[in-house]
């Protein structure tokens, strides 16, 4: 047995795969195999279908729904109308935002796409049939669409129900329209350094209307069990004990009697965070029939009517010395919610965190305000792959700084370089408010303007530039420099809730007696890979192979409550749960071994995988032991077993950062824009699976790079959605689609019982800055300071056309 | 994204094709690869009671080349015209413009017939055959007749075809010269936002035979006869090209929609258009 | 309503059908034969989530009626490997993270799967050619790129020693 040698801790470490390995994901034996299960794969007995009849006008009070020829048809059981849904007090649910939402047409519809009816039958094509034979008397309203005008003396009132509502949840209203105005910072300090600073760069800056999109639209199953009186959703839930909740008091069915469960889920980005009218108007069908419901939208519908994100107007004011030290910032946003403030933002923030809107930047003094407001538009107003409004934020920063540097005639690389919050300033409280926790801003800079030459570039710009002044040449080439500042983790409970619901998360792990073991967690993995990261997690904690953990989330029966994944929370609050249920496990451990080995606890030290007597080194007890001894051995003051439970309150944010350039080359006849370069340098604390960061950058940039260059949901002054369908709403393919460079360094967070920040939204958030700041430098040299996105083909060549580029 | 209900039937030839489409009046429809009428079937904006599928029916298909006389069925997928070597070597324009045409699956099952006979001035064919001077054939219960591509088109998804008849067969004699079919377009699958196509012979430098036609800059596409009457004869240089070019802009009219608004499209025009020419001047 | 008997080929395995005409081939095939693995993304045959072969094509069972497939060998992503030995695109895809959130991933490996046969030896520019009737929200396609072009590799070497076997 000698030769036996014992593996080094290297080895075993490395036979853990835990934190820093790019493990390959459990998840994808099942879906490359076509094995996932999605909500629409879900087959139950007796199931029948619904779907909506929808509003074809954006504002219209409703004479008359006659369901009789829908009723008359084979295969057709049931219509539900508002009229049928009151009686239950279901007409309308409360959204996230402190406002209620019409789930069926309550005597009239706010926008486009709005649910009137909903026709339940056989199947797809059963209801099909029935909802094209409801027929429904519209009396058309006027209709806005643009916020501005919505807050106009003689502009429609839309919301009737809370017209004379002189208080909203978040505070006055001065208009039937207006929604809410919500302050941050300091507006005289503010106003005074603007008046008596040395330069002002004064801009608009429009983060225009777009959808999550995620390729599996919404839907759910629920299924009413009369016999038990028990009710099961499966559905897109990105948070599904909150459905529960929520579920539970609007429908008065006892929360241990609603049992929720989120199955595979087709991406969610934002999308899935919002409770829908489907999902109401399916339960409700459910009770009603007494057999299950699948209700599953189609992309029109998605796109029309489930959770849009951005439509914010940003007036920005920055003040800095001549040299350029920035001294103020003040900001003015109006925010289009649509017709019911469905926004999905912690309580205390209807503007969600937009007062990270400082950026990375040491700014002395700023001010926001945001106002909300009503229009004929779809409700949502949610985190497209970012925490809550805060790509819109590091967008204002970024276009703000852009403009500042040009007023100043200064490279905003050194701008910006000149103005980071220093390292040895960290943790930094914001004129904002927020605290910092860490960063390196300097280093990742210098870093990321070495990797792509930023000198160079700018030489070769300056050539491209010549031959496009001489008519060589009609292309024009772009730089696009962003860092940016994300704020997630959501959050601190002491400041941070939904609905009531402290933004904490959980996690439960339970090792069996062979020493493998199962944890579940109040998160719920879209495409993030969950099972592959978190078992990475307490692999380094516990000392079991991830290879042995099984990860189980979204089954509100069975896993512990937390407020799910969305706003990069997934990392900093259930990851830290994880790590902190784990230590709870190794504690216990260690009173085992202790008693295994007749040491007391303090003679032990933790080596990977084991407690080993320290000084005696042949002395141990493998995590694998403990386990078994747990299940078989008395032990005097420890319970049999090895479990734990942690539920986890952040004690602050974190702030991933990063610094992000794009080379973009445009051709200002046809508006079109070439991708020649995108170097993304990324700092998100401890890195916990580098091969899935990578994965997550690419998405995310990808994303970015849609929204900034074409993808939008553009409506007409009727009220018309014109980007119905993915012909005109953009997702770009493999072909409009660069590859990327990225890159990282690494500042773990201080709080973070790992060090890790979070990643899955960084690359949206400073993506957009990156293109659209290429699309503006390239038009720099002829005085272009702001045009607003997407930059598409058109708005390019409008551009163009605007500077006097075109002959 | 349900269609209303139908019935179906599949002939496995023509003239059971023709008879169907007969009896059933303005209640039938032929269907080929489905990629234009399925979507609207889907939306319900089409009320079809009775769907004729001409898949089955052989003499529809395949590509027949004699010398300089093309002929090619009407059931012939785009991933065939893409992927016939003999066809490219007798009209390379096709390909061209086929790889320009949406994504590689519905080129697997989008037919030549179903985007000339649809009348969507946002497909490319129709233009492609402008630029080709094609020939139409087609069948119906008052028999079979032929019609210049050029004059089949009446307006967006109006054409010279009858209800009752179905488009059999496109011919065309194998253009001589350079060619280029150039497309702006957002992405991958999408119509173009303009597109022109361009043939050209040249003798020393003089044009001696052209082609000019537009896709999607207008309610039919469009052949630029004024255009090409300006180029026949002429001693080719740039500043031909731009009268041309703006001849052909000239006789474009687009509608604003979400790919930009009218100036910009006519703009567009003239950049495609121009590309074309030089492009196909270059190989000629 | 008026029912049709569809017969075809799915898997290698002969299935009869009765359904509506109007039944998209994509439904037959996931609520019919439970083939759940091609996905319903857009319904207007833009993203490619329900691709599959059908006759040695790939196409979108989408916007196909289960009636114009009568006669037609279909194959399915649960066709081409087995849990116990996956097709080397499955593999690859695996190896390389080509996939996220798994939903477009049985339309994509299916085109990559006829792709490779039609062009055994891509480019990388080929390659995103090849794949741009199918949208991934997650990957940003580098990574999917990454595993087909691995893939072709494999599949070169696979069929290189079969040839020296056979030789």
């Amino acid at each position: 047995m000698d030769d036996v040698k014992t593996p080094s801790s290297e080895e075993r470490k490395s036979a853990l795969s835990g934190l820093g390995t790019s493990r390959k994901r459990v998840e994808d034996a099942r879906f490359t195999q076509g094995k996932g299960n999605y909500v629409d794969d879900i087959k139950l007995k007796g199931m029948l279908f619904g779907d909506f009849v929808r509003s074809p006008v954006a504002h219209a009070k409703i004479k008359k729904i006659d369901t009789s020829a829908a009723l008359a048809l084979p295969g057709v059981h049931a219509v539900l109308t508002a009229a049928d849904l009151e009686p239950l007090g279901l007409h309308w649910m409360p959204t996230l935002a402190g406002d209620k939402q019409m789930v069926l047409a309550d005597g009239k519809v706010l926008f486009q796409g709005q649910e009137v009816a909903f026709v339940v039958g056989d199947d797809r094509y059963a209801v099909a049939d029935g909802v094209a034979l409801v027929e429904v008397e519209y009396d058309e309203l006027s209709v806005v669409t643009d916020p501005f005008k919505a807050e106009m003396e003689n502009a429609p009132i839309l919301r009737e129900d809370i017209a004379d509502q002189k208080e909203g949840a978040h505070g006055p209203r001065r208009h039937p329209n207006h929604i809410f105005t919500w302050e941050s910072g300091d507006k005289e300090g503010t106003n005074k350094v603007l008046d008596e600073a040395e330069v002002v760069a004064d801009e608009m800056v429009y983060y225009h209307r777009t959808h999550p999109c995620p390729l599996e639209t919404c839907g759910c199953v629920a299924s009413m069990d009369k016999v038990n009186g028990k009710l099961t959703v499966w559905g897109t839930f990105q948070a599904p004990h909150a459905v529960r909740t929520v579920a539970s008091l609007i429908s008065s069915i006892p929360e241990h009697n609603i049992r929720i469960i989120s199955p595979d889920i087709g991406g969610g980005f934002g999308n899935k965070v919002g409770v829908y009218p489907g999902y109401v108007c399916a339960i409700v069908a459910s009770i009603v029939t007494g057999v299950p419901i699948k209700w599953v939208e189609d992309r029109m519908d998605n796109l029309m009517a489930t959770a849009f994100a951005r439509d914010y107007w940003m007036h920005g004011k920055i003040s800095a010395t001549k040299d350029g030290k920035i001294t103020g910032l003040w900001c003015h946003t109006t925010a289009d919610h649509g017709a019911f403030d469905a926004c999905a933002d912690p309580t205390k923030f209807p503007a969600g965190f937009m007062n990270i809107c400082t950026g990375s930047y040491d700014i002395p003094v700023a001010y926001l305000a945001v106002d909300g407001v009503y229009t004929n538009k779809a409700p949502g107003g949610v985190a497209y792959r970012c925490s809550f409004r805060v790509t819109e934020a590091s967008y204002f920063i970024e276009r703000m700084i852009e403009v500042l540097a040009l007023k100043l005639g200064m490279d905003s690389a050194e701008l910006r370089s000149k103005n980071f919050i220093k390292k040895e300033q960290f943790p930094y409280t914001s004129a904002l408010g927020w605290e910092y926790d860490s960063g390196d801003y300097h280093k990742a800079w210098d870093k990321a303007l070495e990797a792509v030459n930023y000198k160079k570039l700018r030489e070769d710009q300056a050539k491209q530039l010549e031959l496009f002044k001489s008519g060589k040449s009609r292309k024009l080439m772009g730089i696009g420099l962003s860092h940016f500042t994300e704020i997630v983790g959501a959050g601190p409970v002491k400041n941070c809730d939904i609905l009531g619901l402290g933004m904490f998360d959980a996690c439960e792990i339970r090792i069996h007696p062979t020493g493998s073991a199962i944890a579940r967690l109040g998160t719920i993995s879209q495409g993030q890979g969950h099972a592959t990261t978190f078992a990475q997690i307490l692999a380094s904690e516990i000392g079991i192979p991830a290879s042995d953990i099984t990860l189980e989330e979204g089954d509100t029966d069975t896993a512990p409550y937390g407020l799910g994944t969305y706003g990069s929370r997934s990392t900093p609050v259930a990851g830290a749960a994880t790590a902190m249920a784990g230590r709870k496990i190794r504690a216990k451990a260690q009173m085992i071994a202790a008693y295994l080995l007749e040491v007391h606890d303090d003679d032990l030290e933790w080596d990977v995988d084991r407690f080993v007597v320290k000084g005696a080194p042949e002395k141990f007890k493998t995590m694998k032991e403990i386990a078994f001894a747990s299940y078989n051995q008395a032990i005097p003051g420890v319970e049999p077993g090895l479990e734990a439970v942690s539920y986890y309150d952040p004690p602050n944010m974190t702030y991933p950062n990063g610094a992000y350039i794009c080379v973009m080359e445009i051709d200002v006849d046809t508006g079109v824009s070439e991708i020649k370069k995108v170097y993304a340098l990324d700092d998100c604390g401890t890195r916990i699976n580098p091969m899935i960061i990578e994965g997550q950058v690419h998405g995310g940039l990808t994303e970015a790079l849609a929204i900034s260059m074409g993808q939008e949901i553009a409506y007409d002054e009727q009220g018309n959605v014109m980007t119905g369908t993915l012909m005109d709403f953009f997702v770009p393919t493999a072909w409009e689609t660069p590859n990327y460079e990225t890159d990282f360094t690494e500042t773990p967070s201080p709080h973070h019982p790992i060090g890790a920040k979070g990643v899955g939204e960084s690359p949206n958030v400073g993506g957009v800055s990156a293109f659209s700041n290429a699309v503006h430098d390239a038009f720099k040299p002829f005085g272009l300071t702001q045009a607003h996105m997407p930059h598409d083909h058109w708005r390019v060549w409008k551009i163009a056309k605007d500077l006097g580029l075109h002959n | 994204m349900i269609p209303s209900a139908f019935s179906f039937y599949k002939p496995d030839n023509l003239q059971k094709a023709i008879n169907l489409i007969a009896d059933f009046g303005d209640e039938g429809r032929v269907i080929a690869g489905g990629h234009s009428l399925i979507p609207v079937m889907k939306q319900r904006l089409t009320d079809i009671k009775h769907l004729i599928d001409l898949s089955a029916i052989n003499e529809l298909k395949g590509i027949k080349i004699k010398g300089s006389s093309i002929s090619i069925g009407a059931m012939t997928t785009q991933v065939e015209l893409i992927t016939n070597a003999e066809l490219f070597k007798v009209a390379p324009v096709i390909r061209e413009a086929s790889l320009q045409i949406a994504d590689p699956q519905v080129r697997n099952l989008g037919t030549i017939g179903g985007n000339v006979a649809n009348g969507d001035p946002a497909n490319d064919m129709p233009g492609l055959m402008q630029l080709l001077d094609a020939t139409y054939t087609i069948n119906g219960k008052n028999g079979v007749r032929e019609i210049k591509a050029r004059e089949f088109y009446e307006g967006a998804y109006f054409t010279a075809r009858e209800d009752d008849e179905i488009l059999v067969s496109i011919s065309f004699n194998s253009p001589i010269g350079g060619y280029a079919y150039e497309k702006q377009k957002r992405k991958i699958g999408d119509y173009a936002t303009a597109a022109a196509g361009v043939i050209l012979s040249v003798d020393n430098g003089v044009c001696s035979s052209a082609s000019i036609a537009l896709t999607n800059l207008s309610d039919t596409p469009i052949y630029c006869s004024d255009a090409v009457s300006m180029l026949i004869g002429k001693q080719i240089d740039d500043s031909l090209l731009s009268e041309v070019t703006k001849s052909c802009v000239e006789q474009s009219d687009p509608v604003a929609d979400q790919r930009g608004p009218v100036e910009f499209k006519k703009y567009v025009a003239g950049i495609v258009v121009n590309k074309a020419l030089n492009r196909a001047f270059d190989r000629s | 309503m008026e029912k049709i008997n569809v017969s075809m080929k799915v898997n290698g395995k002969n299935e009869n059908l009765s359904v509506e005409p109007r039944t998209l081939l994509v439904h037959a095939l996931r609520e019919h034969l439970e083939y759940t693995g091609a996905h319903i993304g857009c319904s207007s045959s833009h993203c490619g989530a329900c691709t599959v072969d059908m006759n040695g094509k790939s196409v979108k069972s989408c916007t196909i009626f289960a009636p114009q497939a009568e006669g037609a060998d279909i194959l399915t992503v649960e066709g081409i490997g087995t849990p116990d030995k996956l097709h080397v695109i499955q593999e690859m895809f695996k190896e390389h993270h080509g996939l996220q959130c798994g939903y477009c991933t049985p339309g994509m490996i299916m085109r990559s799967y006829r792709f490779l046969q039609e062009n055994p030896n891509p480019t990388e520019e080929e390659v995103r050619f090849g794949i741009s009737g199918n949208l991934c929200r997650c990957t940003g396609y580098q990574n999917i790129v990454k595993s087909i072009m691995a893939a072709a590799d494999k599949l070169r070497e696979e069929s290189n020693i079969e040839k020296k076997e056979i030789a």
